[in-house]
């Protein structure tokens, strides 16, 4: 199995923000922190463009970069998690993340900064599978229950997917070859790298 | 004599457990620091198993594989 990766179709996005709700009830996300938002371009312009993002889970992560107190980790499957027993609220990574995923609940009387929150990919954290401490800190744990993501499996445009790289970026295609257009994915780049030029399609030189 | 010796061995082992509360627990960044998370097939008992998807076996990392696969397939209108 490849990794998880996400891809939101722009075509398709029609900023009903279901996907929002759905990972704001399946987590029980507090006020105020917002896991996955809807981004739209050109608002009120013809041709405006809406985009669903969150944490990417990037390949090569700048927050996993920038963590002075290394609270990233990597799952098996490319999900970037982090644990919050580690975390210090320092903020690094929100000024890191290419995408503002981190995110920060106020705690406390003086509304002080909480430790930080993020998509998981529905993946919980670092505490058992599917246990209370988990839900309480991370949220529902639903690839341990042999599901994909809520906001995914929510979207009624199937705008949003989310799931096995391989497989997103083969139902992307065969929706780009029917449709014969949109075939921009954002952030895709940022967060999973840009194809490599092979040897083969780089321009040969003419020996004289 | 032996008495004295005994509230010496006495005293140096109060001394000792007083002062172990001074030290510092080691706080040097490495893995170990963070708990590990385990696999998403792994069984575990603190999971509701209402919540489970039907159709695959926990513990099985093929089954798991294959129920994300068709999972997957449920976003694809040109499959359906």
């Amino acid at each position: 199995m490849a990794r998880m990766k996400f891809i939101c179709d722009a075509e398709r996005c029609i900023e009903c923000n279901g996907c929002v709700t759905a990972c704001k009830a399946e987590h029980n996300v507090p006020w105020g922190v917002n896991r996955r938002r809807v981004v739209t371009l050109n608002d009120g312009v013809a041709g405006e463009k809406s985009i669903s993002v969150a944490c990417m889970h990037c390949s090569d992560a700048p927050c996993m970069a920038v963590c002075p107190v290394n609270c990233f980790y990597r799952t098996e499957e490319g999900v970037v998690l982090h644990d919050k027993d580690v975390c210090i609220g320092c903020g690094y990574c929100s000024y890191a993340c290419p995408f503002g995923a981190p995110q920060f609940p106020s705690n406390g009387e003086f509304g002080l900064r909480g430790k930080m929150d993020k998509c998981t990919f529905c993946a919980g954290g670092p505490e058992a599978n599917g246990s209370e401490a988990e839900n309480d800190k991370y949220g529902r744990n639903r690839l341990s229950e042999g599901k994909l993501p809520a906001c995914a499996e929510m979207c009624s445009t199937k705008a949003l997917l989310g799931g096995d790289g391989d497989v997103v970026a083969d139902i992307f295609r065969t929706r780009v070859l029917n449709r014969g257009k949109g075939s921009e994915v954002w952030g895709w780049g940022t967060a999973y790298g840009k194809p490599v030029q092979t040897s083969s399609a780089a321009p040969t030189e003419v020996k004289k | 004599m032996s008495a004295a010796r005994a509230l010496f061995g006495i005293a140096a082992l109060l001394g000792t457990l007083s002062l172990s509360a001074c030290s510092e627990r080691p706080q040097t960044m490495d893995a170990a620091s963070r708990a590990p998370d385990a696999q998403p097939w792994t069984a575990s008992k603190d999971a509701n198993p209402a919540f489970k998807a039907a159709g695959w076996k926990e513990g099985d990392k093929t089954a798991w594989e294959e129920q994300i696969r068709k999972r997957n397939q449920a976003q694809n209108d040109y499959a359906r």
